[in-house]
């Protein structure tokens, strides 16, 4: 018999969202309760399972008393807290977060959700010309997994997976500062050589492509990939007695990737090499 | 789990020894930054072999040391030459004329950022040596670093070339003339213990351990006294917050001072060490802590020797350490240097400095009063902050709290460097106008075009504002900033696109990367004040862009470095010093 344990209710405190009065409970974030109440508010860096970063800013929501304005990923929520969701000093801040942050990388891969708060907020991605940006080269260094820094728009959630909120193996780290700052092994070693175990945890948390299935970075660059026409099998990993649910993602009969969801008890989305990578054995011509 | 951390030379009397396992390992992270500096220190970089060996020995991911390593201006990751001069090319030394000599150097010993046979010069941000109007830090593999100030061309070739070099060559500081000081009254004295004790010294600490915490934290209330660092936010507020918290608890002397123009804090350090040592122990033994550190910026090497030297005198007199004064009380004080990184003065990118994770800001709250360094409430002041202490203690903080004015008690040390007859700093009641400072200084020296104060995060004032009285209620009314105290005059001969445009890379230089309206918006600011001041920009759009910029850095940044990137641009623009249109 599974014993679950019950936790006291926590005691919930009065705010007001956007003019509307509602509850939440003590501990939760301004950001929570707002996707509670169905309340759209965009975010880059942040991920349920991974600890806030407040590094992106696209979530900031203007806090009634506060002199700038508040990430709303990280801020709990306090008795009395009025908060503006869209307020003209929100949409400025957030329409130029997404404007730098398309002038100093390649935003053609991100998430649907950022692709869309771009087009509710205007944002002009040409804004600022010819601006100085460091141009990085795709890493190909094995066959599981490609990084493209290009394409990074350093939310912090690869190195969170890496490190102390998943895996614990620690391979990469933010180096530099500024905007001259990557994520990097130690002195840039390629990953065969660095602690990496390749569980492509750092893969399944990253929202803009930079890191890649090989097969998918293959795929597109062939012209072969096309999510539309993929389809998605949930399944057990059957490789240890873990339990790890998978996704295979499907196209064309062959599994092209593996991702797990995000919400399963057993995995918060994260997988090791073998559940992640070792599918070979299934494809149709490999057996 | 536990692990061999014994290092690469094994020998068979390791064999038998544990080292306390993985968690002790691990809790040895904030050793990080001081293993970096004495491989750096040693042998003018750090190799890759050397990441390795020390994340093997702290138990460390080698590209988490790399991280930390990378972050900062004075460690090197490639190897370069074993001597590295870094020479002021801030906007103190650009006002008074520094061009001159960097363009001497450039052409007697070459370019910069090259390996010139085994040397390399680099320019730097301010080395707070602003009074000097030239300066030179130079790392020394293998040696001790060397500071010129003032510094020529050939004496910093010489400090290169020469295989010994001389020791420090620093003008004095100017004792203050006129009115008698307090903060600055053993200035140029450089006193020995005995002599900081003849002068009152450790009474203040005296009267500490016989009136009790609670008392001394009720001085400090009482008097006033708002932080001296910058953000002038009560220090009788953090006291009280970090004294009612129980458990292990720091207190942290804040003495990175990077503001560029601001030097106060090194002549304190160097001239008053036990001052602050005796401030920093009151501070610890009031709130409860057992543990002090002094992160000091890694360009002040004259500073921290005179902090090291004091330290050994008061623990050897028993007024550091177990049982201080057979009070039965513990205080320990460690220094921490930092490594060339402004954001380390931010409080929060301090703690994570000195924990040994890259110097990141963190979003507030949790404050540092409940929760800092490592993740314990921590008292953090500013070093003239804890230099006021003793005096409250003695003299009463209600004493204190009728100098200056209402709102700004007590006095404050101003440096006032640029084009004035002898800059240098200054001590003053609060009220004391701008036109007091700089005539102090012995006045401008030619026409005042404007003034900045509060450094590189300051404002610009034009010269028929130049009543402005400096408190923090004066100086806030006009929307801009005391910051640390720093009051730069520039005269008609200075290029004010310039300045400006140096302020503006300086911070685009210093952003840490964090978030994204400081990490892009400093470097496009700069970049658009590089386009406004050419011919071929279009002066509308520009100035929309600066003016949304400011916007997102004012209410976007996690940071105060963010939050203030764009405010002395700002004032530049208003008061017409830049950006008219030609």
């Amino acid at each position: 018999m599974i014993e679950t344990r019950i936790e006291p209710p926590k005691p919930l405190v009065t705010i007001t969202v956007d003019g509307v009065e509602m509850t939440a409970p003590q501990g939760a974030t301004i950001l929570e309760t707002c996707r509670d109440a169905d309340i759209a508010v965009p975010t880059l860096c942040y991920l349920d399972t991974l600890e806030a970063f407040n590094a992106c800013r696209a979530c900031l929501v203007e806090v009634e008393g506060s002199r700038t304005l508040v990430p709303s990923c990280s801020r709990e929520v306090t008795e009395g807290l009025v908060v503006e969701t869209e307020s003209e000093r929100v949409v400025a801040a957030r329409k130029m977060v997404y404007e730098l942050l398309a002038s100093s990388v390649d935003l053609s891969l991100v998430d649907g959700e950022t692709a869309m708060f771009m087009e509710r907020y205007d944002v002009d991605v040409d804004r600022f010309g010819t601006a100085d940006r460091p141009v990085r080269a795709v890493k190909v260094e094995d066959d599981l997994y490609i990084r493209d820094y290009d394409k990074c728009i350093m939310c912090f959630r690869c190195v969170a997976a890496c490190g102390p909120d998943a895996q614990n193996t620690f391979a990469i780290d933010v180096a530099g500062r500024g905007l001259k700052a990557t994520i990097a092994t130690e002195f840039d070693i390629v990953l065969p050589d660095s602690a990496c175990v390749y569980c492509g945890n750092c893969i399944g948390v990253c929202p803009s492509g930079a890191l890649m299935f090989k097969t998918e970075f293959d795929m597109r660059a062939s012209g072969d990939w096309r999510p539309e026409d993929q389809t998605v099998s949930r399944t057990v990993c059957s490789f240890c007695g873990v339990g790890c649910n998978l996704e295979l993602h499907v196209q064309d009969n062959r599994i092209v990737t593996v991702t797990s969801p995000m919400d399963h008890d057993v995995t918060s989305g994260h997988l090791c090499i073998k559940g992640r990578f070792g599918w070979s054995h299934v494809q149709p011509d490999d057996q | 789990m536990s692990r061999w951390d014994g290092g690469l030379d094994r020998s068979s009397a390791d064999d038998r020894v544990a080292y306390g396992g993985f968690h002790k390992a691990a809790s040895q992270r904030h050793l990080l930054l001081p293993a970096l500096h004495a491989v750096q220190d040693a042998i003018g970089w750090v190799s890759h072999g050397a990441i390795n060996y020390i994340s093997e020995r702290l138990t460390l991911g080698p590209a988490e040391a790399y991280g930390v390593a990378t972050f900062y201006d004075l460690i090197a990751t490639d190897e370069q030459p074993a001597r590295v001069a870094h020479v002021c090319d801030d906007i103190a030394c650009k006002a008074a004329g520094v061009d001159v000599m960097l363009d001497d150097l450039e052409r007697e010993l070459g370019p910069p950022r090259t390996d010139l046979d085994g040397v390399m010069w680099r320019p730097s941000p301010c080395l707070g040596q602003c009074d000097k109007g030239s300066a030179a830090f130079v790392q020394v593999a293998g040696g001790d670093h060397r500071v010129a100030a003032p510094a020529s061309a050939k004496q910093i070739i010489e400090i290169l070339r020469s295989p010994k070099p001389r020791d420090h060559v620093v003008a004095p500081t100017p004792r203050q003339v006129g009115a008698p000081t307090s903060l600055l009254a053993r200035v140029g004295s450089q006193p020995t213990l005995d002599e900081y004790r003849a002068d009152g010294g450790y009474e203040a600490l005296t009267t500490a351990l016989s009136k009790g915490s609670a008392w001394v934290v009720e001085q400090v209330v009482a008097s006033g006294i708002k932080g001296r660092g910058g953000a002038a936010f009560p220090a009788g507020i953090k006291w009280k917050s970090v004294a009612a918290h129980d458990g292990t608890k720091y207190v942290v002397c804040n003495a990175d001072e990077s503001e560029p123009g601001t030097f106060k804090d090194r002549v304190l350090l160097e001239n008053d060490p036990y001052l602050i040592i005796e401030a920093l122990t009151i501070a610890g033994l009031a709130v409860g802590a057992e543990r002090g550190y002094l992160y000091i910026r890694d360009e002040y090497p004259i500073a921290l020797r005179a902090i090291t030297e004091a330290l050994s005198s008061v623990r050897a007199e028993g007024l550091l350490g177990e049982d201080i004064l057979s009070s039965g009380r513990t205080f320990e004080i460690e220094t921490r240097r930092g490594a060339g990184a402004y954001i380390c003065g931010e409080e929060t990118a301090l703690f994570n400095s000195v924990e040994g994770y890259r110097p990141e800001p963190r979003q507030k709250p949790p404050f540092p009063t409940d929760a800092g360094l490592f993740g314990r409430p921590t008292l953090v002041n500013n070093v003239e902050t804890l230099a006021n202490i003793p005096g409250i203690i003695r003299k009463g903080g209600a004493a204190f709290a009728t100098i200056g004015t209402d709102d700004s008690t007590g006095s404050k040390l101003f440096c006032v460097s640029g084009n004035v007859s002898e800059p240098g700093v200054f001590e003053v009641p609060f009220g004391a106008t701008v036109r007091d400072l700089i005539s102090l200084a012995g006045g401008p020296t030619s026409d005042i075009a404007a003034v900045l104060i509060g450094g590189a995060a300051g404002a610009f004032i034009l010269p028929q504002d130049l009543d402005l009285a400096l408190t923090f209620e004066a100086t806030r009314e006009r929307g801009i900033g005391l910051g640390s105290g720093v009051v730069i005059v520039f005269d008609s001969s200075v290029d004010f696109v310039e300045i400006v445009n140096r302020i503006a890379e300086f911070f685009g230089d210093e952003s840490c990367g964090l978030c994204i309206p400081c990490r892009v918006g400093t470097v496009r600011q700069a970049e658009s004040l590089v386009r406004l001041s050419s011919s071929n920009g279009d002066r509308t759009v520009e100035l929309e862009i600066l003016d949304e910029l400011d916007r997102v850095l004012r209410d976007g940044s996690v940071c105060g470095l963010g939050q203030a990137a764009s405010v002395a641009v700002q004032s530049a623009l208003a008061l017409g010093l830049i950006g008219d249109p030609a």
